[in-house]
């Protein structure tokens, strides 16, 4: 864990920073920013864990976060016994049927001999298996989803503590890792991006589409959280004698504390994955990772198997982004699969990484800091410049009123400026690899 | 003695790390053939390469027709007359070979029809071929597209970077041929070969190459004879 | 039995708008096999920049249309595509000129552009928000129908309509148009062949004299009209949406690939592949099956393979089969 005196110096302005918002503009947007930033930070890691580790470029961070946001769902929230009685068994049944039919398939591809008649038997194994599934699985999901369908019409989850569902968000999303990068792996480093890409939009599909599993587009509000809600926090004493003390409303009070109360949680987290993080970039494994990556024809021909690594360094990252997802929504309290937009989860966390310094977990850190602070800022801002833009205008001018409006899309600018400066004025990062 | 057509003198370089040519010079006259040869890591298509701009000159001036053209990028020096056949990646795979000698005449602005007659006369298995992919040919048949598309700029200097590599013995002979009746043309031929004893056959100088720097420099009849050059370069 | 029903209702809800989409896919696609071909990079903007390239065609179309500039019975956009087209081109030069021009004098590694190109999908991706906001803009006019459903009807006495939208019939029309230019550009033009040779061999390109810089600038050229013109006959079949425009470009790169990068024939190919999978695997089958099956045993289902929201699973699908297979696409393109 080497930091320098001027990485150290950059982390203070961006808390100084952060301080000054908690002082004029409010503590509680300081503290989202905060909790954001530290959950950004945590997919950061995971991203440089693939990209500067290991020279991997995965554009399905989106994917990877919500599958460790449905964790959340599964494991925190109450099962629905009607839901169950009603086509649980069926449900269970098709997604079993379903993975016999590939399994199956991938049997028939292996054991006969290439040509027409493997052809024909692949397909109808798909065929028989399609209809089959389907018939089982249609009419259960359609039962399921009838159960009481304005709140609920989904299996529900296992109604464990919310917390365990951050293990279960990596896990789950280390097991689509997996899939992808058993396909994608060793081949062009681009083929990696494209089918990381396709497996989040279809992940985000899957989400929105199959309500018995976690509602769909309808959502799933008030998951239990792991830190009492501000609501809660407001009749305790101690709460309320703090607020008297800083002189801020109670509930705002409450609402800081219950924020830093994720706040420690989030860190906690990130100051164990930075610790395992340096430790592994700093042991043989670490080295051999980036010579790797540095040379990946000589580490070939020193007999490394190059794919199979990469493969493992891509399940793990990708598992730290599920672990940052679930993170996310059990900090949310929703599972709101429309608000999944790749600019936003997936871009985003890549101009923080190579903002930050590609291959520094400290720079990854102070990128999502960095960044995640212009995002939230940049909006207002913008607002203000054409605010300023458009004061000499007409009140009801259509220009103005549009302008106005499109204040919001100044972010994209800045950061696809920023992020292009970056790699032409300071390709290292802000704390370069060292 | 009057100055040769191109002359490589005194070149000292290499690719930015140490010096891989010594005081190395290599020339040709008009219409004749000169052959580099000499042990694997020699420097050969270094020099080449030298004299063609590919690697900066420490020391030493290139100059062709009595021009100094030391300073001029390889692009500049096609412009000059020079054509330049690498040894590897030499033709465009998966264009024709009619296009191949096209793009090989690339620069000129005149009508190029009568020089590809002439490239077609001289290796008449193109013309059958002309609109067939230049990869899908064989190796010999490659390079003679290699070779066609070099000789499309009408250049007075023909390059060859170790032609026959990878050929089999008897388009090796047939490509010597070639070459030779190219020679005739009055087209001046400076080529590197592995096969030194056949080079040198064909050769009117030859130039035995060792770490770098001039070993021997004689006619091609003189070094075969000489009992030196036969036991260390020619196997006896 | 009625076939000739069951032939004009596929034909109808799946063959034709599979066909436009198809061509709408394959002039996208032929943009990014060329860049990869040229620059040796996936161009992750191409989505956006097609977006950016619609959001000018509908300025113009806006404008042509207030000053009472009308084409009759065709889209006033056909108009307007020339000053998209100019638009783009000096958008692409621009984003050349101050961004990937450098990591080629440099020599960057391919990541590095793809990263680039990231950084100007954020930039084109603002920008056309700026302009159209995030909802979606219709700027068809016209006539809407060659023929319409009762039309058809009336004329063939069929119980089965079909209707061919003006926007499908010029998409298609203008697909196959440039297509052939495209062909003709790259097989017979001087122009044309040194890009193939600066793809094929970029040494010996250098060799032959043929100047890179040159060679790029034709290329983003080209690809300016490709993309606008792909833009613009999508946002004129389904209407514009900044969103659905980045959405594409996951099919865009399967055609791409599946037609093997670097193949422009293989795009076009792949796209139409694309196209008609997803349509077909996400097309309800019922009523064709109705037509086609005895009396008394027609299907009571949808049969419908898959929802479809689900058609970027299918897309999916084919990348990775074809990444699995026969990594090099169909018509062998380049694979490193």
């Amino acid at each position: 864990m080497s930091l320098t005196a001027r990485d150290l110096g950059l982390f203070a302005i961006m808390f100084a920073v952060l301080a000054m918002v908690a002082m004029f503009q409010s503590p509680q947007l300081a503290v989202t920013i905060l909790n954001m930033s530290l959950i950004s930070a945590i997919m950061a890691l995971g991203v440089n864990m693939q990209w500067g580790y290991a020279g991997l470029f995965n554009v399905g961070i989106m994917g990877f976060t919500a599958v460790g946001g449905l964790a959340v769902v599964l494991v925190a929230q109450p099962p629905v016994p009607e839901a169950w009685a009603a086509g649980g068994l069926g449900i269970l049944l098709g997604l079993m049927l379903g993975v016999a039919t590939i399994l199956g398939a991938v049997v028939v591809y292996k054991r006969m001999a290439p040509g027409r008649m493997r052809g024909a038997a692949i397909f109808a194994v798909v065929a028989v298996g399609y209809l089959v599934t389907s018939q089982v699985f249609g009419p259960a999901k359609q039962a399921v989803q009838a159960v009481n369908p304005a709140s609920e019409g989904y299996l529900g989850g296992a109604g464990l503590p919310v917390i365990l569902a951050w293990p279960v968000g990596a896990v789950f999303a280390a097991g689509v890792a997996w899939l992808v990068g058993k396909v994608s792996l060793g081949l062009r480093s681009d083929y990696l991006a494209i089918a990381t890409l396709g497996i989040s939009e279809i992940v985000i599909a899957v989400l929105k589409h199959e309500r018995w599993l976690a509602r769909g587009v309808n959502n799933v509000t008030g998951i239990e959280r792991p830190v009492a809600r501000p609501i809660e926090l407001q009749p305790v004493p101690w709460v309320q004698s703090l607020a008297e003390t800083l002189g801020w409303s109670v509930s705002q009070t409450a609402s800081v504390v219950s924020g830093l109360g994720y706040s420690a949680l989030f860190l906690i987290v990130l100051a164990i994955l930075i610790w395992l993080a340096e430790r592994a970039l700093n042991s043989p494994w670490g080295r051999m990772m980036r010579a790797i990556r540095d040379n990946e024809v000589s580490a070939r021909a020193m007999g490394k198997d190059v794919t199979r690594r990469h493969l493992m360094i891509f399940v793990l990252g990708s598992a730290v982004c599920g672990l940052a997802g679930a993170m996310m929504v059990s900090m949310d309290g929703q599972l709101t699969p429309g608000s999944y937009e790749p600019l936003r989860f997936t871009f985003l966390i890549w101009v923080m990484v190579i903002v930050g310094g590609s291959g520094n977990n400290w720079g990854a850190v102070l990128g999502a800091f960095v960044i995640w602070f212009l995002w939230v800022q940049v909006e207002p801002a913008g607002r203000w410049f054409m605010d300023m833009v458009t004061s000499g205008m007409a009140l009801d001018s259509d220009l103005r009123r549009h302008l106005l409006d499109s204040a919001a899309y100044m972010r994209l600018l800045t950061m696809g400026v920023a992020l292009l400066l970056m790699l032409r004025f300071a390709p290292r990062g802000l704390i370069p690899e060292r | 003695m009057a100055e040769p057509f191109l002359i490589g003198e005194s070149m000292t370089g290499g690719y930015g790390g140490a010096d891989i040519l010594h005081d190395c010079t290599i020339a040709v006259e008009k219409g004749q053939i000169a052959v580099i040869v000499g042990p694997n890591g020699a420097g050969k298509s270094t020099a080449m390469k030298a004299v063609f701009g590919m690697l900066k000159l420490r020391l030493g001036t290139v100059r062709l027709a009595g021009e100094d053209i030391t300073a001029l990028t390889p692009q500049a020096r096609v412009s000059k007359g020079m054509g330049f056949v690498p040894q590897t990646s030499n033709i465009f795979p998966s264009m024709t070979v009619e296009e191949n000698l096209e793009m090989g005449a690339f620069i000129r602005r005149d009508e190029i029809r009568a020089t590809m007659e002439q490239v077609y006369e001289l290796f008449p298995i193109l013309r059958d071929k002309r609109r067939q992919a230049a990869g899908e040919l064989s190796g010999g048949q490659r390079q003679q597209v290699a070779v066609g598309r070099a000789l499309m700029t009408q250049p007075s200097v023909l390059m060859l970077d170790e032609p026959t590599a990878g050929v089999s013995p008897i388009v090796m002979d047939e490509l010597f041929d070639r070459i030779i009746e190219i020679a005739r043309t009055g087209i001046s031929i400076l080529m590197v070969e592995q096969n030194a004893r056949q080079a040198l056959e064909i050769a009117d100088k030859g130039y035995v190459l060792v770490q770098g720097e001039n070993r021997y420099t004689d006619t091609g009849q003189a070094l075969l004879a000489d009992p030196d050059v036969r036991k260390s370069f020619l196997g006896g | 039995m009625e076939p000739l029903n069951a032939l004009v209702s596929v034909s109808n809800f799946m063959l034709i708008p599979a066909f436009a989409y198809g061509s709408q896919l394959a002039l996208g696609a032929l943009g990014i096999t060329l860049i990869f071909s040229i620059l040796r990079f996936a161009h992750f903007a191409h989505g956006d920049t097609m977006a950016l390239g619609t959001a000018a065609v509908i300025g113009g179309t806006f404008f042509l249309q207030a000053q009472g500039v009308t084409i009759g019975r065709l889209p006033t956009a056909l108009l307007a595509i020339p000053f998209g087209i100019v638009v783009m081109i000096l958008y692409l030069l621009a984003a050349d000129k101050l961004v990937y021009k450098y990591f080629r004098k440099v020599k960057a590694k391919p990541l590095t552009f793809v990263m680039a190109s990231l950084g100007v999908m954020f930039v084109t991706n603002g920008i056309t928000r700026l302009f159209m906001g995030v909802g979606e803009t219709r700027f068809e006019d016209g006539e809407r129908f060659l023929f319409t459903v009762r039309e058809f009807r009336d004329w063939s006495g069929l119980a089965e309509g079909m209707a061919l939208r003006s926007a499908q019939a010029i998409t298609i029309l203008t697909a196959l148009i440039v297509m052939v230019a495209l062909f003709w550009f790259l097989n017979r033009t001087r122009a044309g062949k040194s890009m193939r040779a600066y793809s094929d061999n970029e040494d010996l390109a250098l060799l032959s004299g043929i100047n890179p810089e040159r060679v790029v600038v034709i290329t983003w050229t080209i690809t300016a009209i490709l993309l606008v013109l792909a833009g613009t006959l999508y946002g004129l079949d389904k209407g514009f949406r900044p969103f659905n425009y980045f959405q594409l470009l996951l099919p865009m790169f399967a055609a791409a690939i599946l037609g093997g990068l670097g193949s422009p024939l293989g795009a076009i190919v792949g796209a139409y592949v694309v196209a008609f999978a997803e349509m077909g695997i996400t097309y309800a089958w019922r009523r064709v099956f109705g037509y086609l099956m005895p009396d008394g045993l027609e299907p009571t289902s949808m049969m419908q393979l898959l929802p479809v929201d689900y058609k970027f699973a299918v897309t999916f699908a084919i990348l990775v089969i074809v990444l699995l297979f026969r990594p090099t696409g169909i018509f062998k393109g380049k694979v490193l």
